[in-house]
């Protein structure tokens, strides 16, 4: 077995390295059979119960799980026994590795893969220099074919990143453009700005859409659009700021269609959830549920003992890129858009409701189901400093958190067990964002690096070096070839493989 | 009684003399010594009117200066963008000790390492030795010139013992020995009476600093057990250096500034 276990911790590897060297005399004979059921994640079983051989491996069990299903292609699985991954064999990982018994009947989990692959990225193919000040935000647009910046010297910049050279400069604001987000449909980008404003960009040529968004009391902190299966014209924004208010706007018709003030202190996050409700995290400690269509509040999370900083859907991603999936075929108009997003949007969340994980300044988060009940379904300790960011993978199945303790942490996205520190950044971790296949991560740091990290080995795959000064922000195209990132040294870097 | 503009009527029939702008000119440029003169001179109601109008005018030329010098400065721009953009999950965070303080810190602890002297008062005036001590004649036909007395202020520890006054060399006169400093904490803005515990360096001369000269610019060390500093690791302070900062044989005081 050319492939490694998952690290195991100290003690308990030199025990198995003394049990592997009797057992390798075993593993020559027969290590006998072992009986399994396949559940998928949800909990149902598939097919009967199996007498399986001991050294059974995730690729063998692929082929068997291909057959069970009656897949015509070959699609890749991930095999777990209680949340331990089945890395080199079934023997190696869960009958030593965990301690189980050879004569229960082990439940093996088996969640399916991205059918594609998105390779690391590994070297900086272009440095971009043009802003005059830090950049602030970098996103790419659902489609991964732009990239728009948000920087300290008010403005907003779309990069081409086929010649990777900049497109457009959209200067209008007069402060610091805090955030950037683009629409489900990539027709408009909203950018929120200290100057207390919203703008609307069109990114074909730049040009500002109609006037600022004139309201808020005090700066934009977070922009969300509505999802593409809810509204496929894209006129609906929310945006939070500082004063403690949402403001729902209509951008077509350039109004506000009404405030939320229930907050009672800045609002860091909002998330525009893919079931009409609106999520709103606050300094005042507390999470709110809204309803979108009239502003209704529907529930307040409470538990956080301390500001709220960030909130992740396990939806994000499909919410984000909308009706265009990795094959990047392009809907013809509106009603087929948002059939796609909703087939997506309900192949992402099967039949659970969407979870939504907090970060807080408590050093701790909660996972909650907040379209089902108000209690969380965990919370999660462990870091030792505040969470400044978490993010879900792409297929829901696991997320991220990013602290100022210089770790990344990795966490169950159904039950929100922990499941892995990743130690490497020497300084704060300001975000991190996942690979469109789920199986890389990259984070941003203070410490003027971007690590990628490997999901299988849960270790560290390559360290990015380049940037001055602290990164600010990074992400990932949902394409998956580049990533984008831009910090303190106002240098937006353009990564590939 | 003038009868009509007669001079007006002159000169725009004749002109002005020649040197007219010439004696206006050195008229004008004299005017700050021939006004200067008068003040000095004049007293009684004269003086007190004078120097109201004198007031009055004093008063017009500053306003009209700060005037023009609005005019040239540069306003500051409202429409300007505050530099050090940061992202909105580190605003309102700037209570939060960071690491660029953190290495601040330490850039300032090698600076004084290095430039261990760089103190309020960098520079002092060189004291001759003449300035410093007064020879004092001995022997019986006072033709003996190896006694000096110190005429600076000077601090004497408590465990000083004299020579036999027969071989001392140098007399340190009771008049001008100091106990006590007012020593300034320059970010408190408070002074303190504070004891001098010793004098650490005088500019001016090794000799001096053995001797425990205070002149303007020397270090002293002071006890300041009584402001309850704290040092890094939690102990208290006793002895912190101070720098003095005025003339003490000249005021019959010592004020010092704290360096911290």
């Amino acid at each position: 077995m050319a492939t490694k276990g998952p690290p195991i911790i100290k003690g308990r590897k030199i025990k198995t390295n003394d049990n592997s060297n009797k057992q390798e005399v075993v593993e020559e004979e027969n290590l006998g059979s072992i009986i399994a059921q396949l559940i998928t994640t949800e909990g149902e079983v598939t097919g009967p119960p199996l007498s399986l051989p001991a050294n059974v491996t995730p690729e063998q069990l692929e082929l068997l799980i291909n057959q069970l299903l009656n897949n015509d292609e070959h699609l890749p699985y991930a095999f777990s026994v209680d949340g331990r991954e089945i890395a080199a064999t079934l023997y190696k990982d869960i009958i030593q590795g965990l301690k189980r018994s050879t004569e229960d009947v082990l439940k093996i989990v088996y969640q399916p893969q991205a059918i594609f692959k998105v390779r690391a990225v590994t070297r900086c193919s272009s440095t971009l220099t043009g802003h005059s000040d830090a950049i602030l935000s970098v996103s790419f647009s659902p489609d991964g074919t732009q990239l728009a910046t948000g920087s300290g010297d008010s403005t907003v910049r779309i990069w081409d990143i086929n010649t990777d050279t900049p497109h457009y400069t959209c200067s209008g604001h007069n402060s610091w453009v805090l955030c950037i987000s683009w629409s489900p449909d990539g027709k408009s980008l909203a950018s929120g700005s200290m100057d207390k404003t919203v703008r609307l960009w069109d990114p074909e040529t730049g040009k500002p859409i109609g006037e600022p968004l004139k309201g808020h009391s005090q700066w934009i902190t977070c922009l969300a659009w509505e999802p593409l299966h809810l509204n496929p014209k894209c006129n609906r924004l929310a945006s939070s700021s500082k004063d403690g208010t949402i403001r729902i706007w209509d951008t077509k018709l350039r109004r506000v269609l009404f405030t939320i003030s229930q907050h009672t202190a800045a609002i860091t996050c909002i998330k525009w959830g893919g079931n009409g409700l609106l999520y709103s995290a606050s300094r005042d400690k507390m999470i709110k549920v809204w309803d979108s269509t009239q502003g209704k509040l529907v529930r307040t999370l409470e538990g956080h003992g301390h500001w709220v900083n960030t909130m992740a859907l396990s939806t994000d991603f499909v919410l984000r890129t909308g009706a265009i999936d990795h094959t990047g075929k392009k809907p013809k108009d509106e009603n087929e858009a948002k059939e796609w997003a909703l087939t997506r949007y309900k192949a992402a969340t099967g039949n659970k409701p969407e979870r939504l994980v907090s970060g807080s300044d408590d050093f701790t988060m909660f996972i909650w189901e907040p379209s089902e009940s108000k209690k969380p379904i965990a919370r999660l300790t462990g870091h030792q400093k505040l969470v400044n960011h978490a993010s879900f993978s792409p297929n829901g199945n696991m997320f991220a958190s990013a602290s100022f303790d210089n770790s990344v942490k990795l966490w169950d996205g159904l039950t929100g067990r922990f499941i892995a520190s990743l130690r490497g950044h020497v300084g704060p971790v300001y975000q991190v964002c996942w690979s469109s296949d789920s199986r890389l991560l990259i984070s941003a740091s203070k410490d003027s690096t971007l690590k990628i990290w490997d999901l299988k080995t849960k270790k560290i795959k390559i360290d990015l070096p380049g940037h001055l000064d602290e990164v600010y922000s990074v992400d990932w195209s949902p394409s998956g070839e580049k990533v984008a990132s831009g910090g303190k040294d106002r240098q937006l870097k353009i990564w590939r493989n | 009684m003038p009868q009509n503009e007669y001079i007006e009527e002159s000169i725009k029939r004749h002109g002005r003399r020649f040197d007219y702008e010439e004696r206006k000119r050195k008229r004008l440029a004299r005017d700050a010594h021939s006004s200067s003169a008068f003040a000095r001179k004049v007293h009684g109601l004269r003086a007190k009117l004078h120097n109201k109008k004198r007031h009055a005018e004093k008063i017009e030329m500053k306003k009209k200066i700060k005037q023009h010098q609005e005019k040239s400065s540069k306003q500051k721009d409202a429409q300007a963008i505050p530099e050090g953009a940061i992202p909105t999950y580190l605003l309102d965070r700037e209570g939060q000790q960071r690491a660029k303080i953190l290495s601040n810190m330490i850039k300032q602890k090698r600076k004084e390492k290095a430039g261990k002297w760089t103190v309020p008062l960098p520079k002092v005036r060189g004291i001759a030795e003449d300035e410093m001590f007064k020879v004092i004649k001995t022997g019986k036909y006072r033709t003996k010139q190896w006694k000096r007395m110190i005429t600076k202020a000077t601090f004497v520890g408590d465990g000083f013992t004299r020579k036999p006054p027969k071989y001392e060399r140098f007399i340190r006169p009771m008049a001008l020995r100091y106990k006590k400093a007012h020593v300034t904490h320059p970010e408190l803005k408070a002074t303190f009476h504070l004891p001098i515990i010793g004098v650490k360096k005088n500019p001016q001369s090794p000799l001096y600093t053995q001797l425990g000269v205070m002149t303007k610019g020397s270090i002293i060390e002071v006890n300041v057990s009584e402001l309850g500093l704290v040092t890094t690791s939690g102990k208290v302070v006793w002895g912190k250096y101070a720098q003095v900062t005025n003339n003490p044989e000249n005021d019959g005081c010592i004020n010092a500034v704290l360096l911290v």
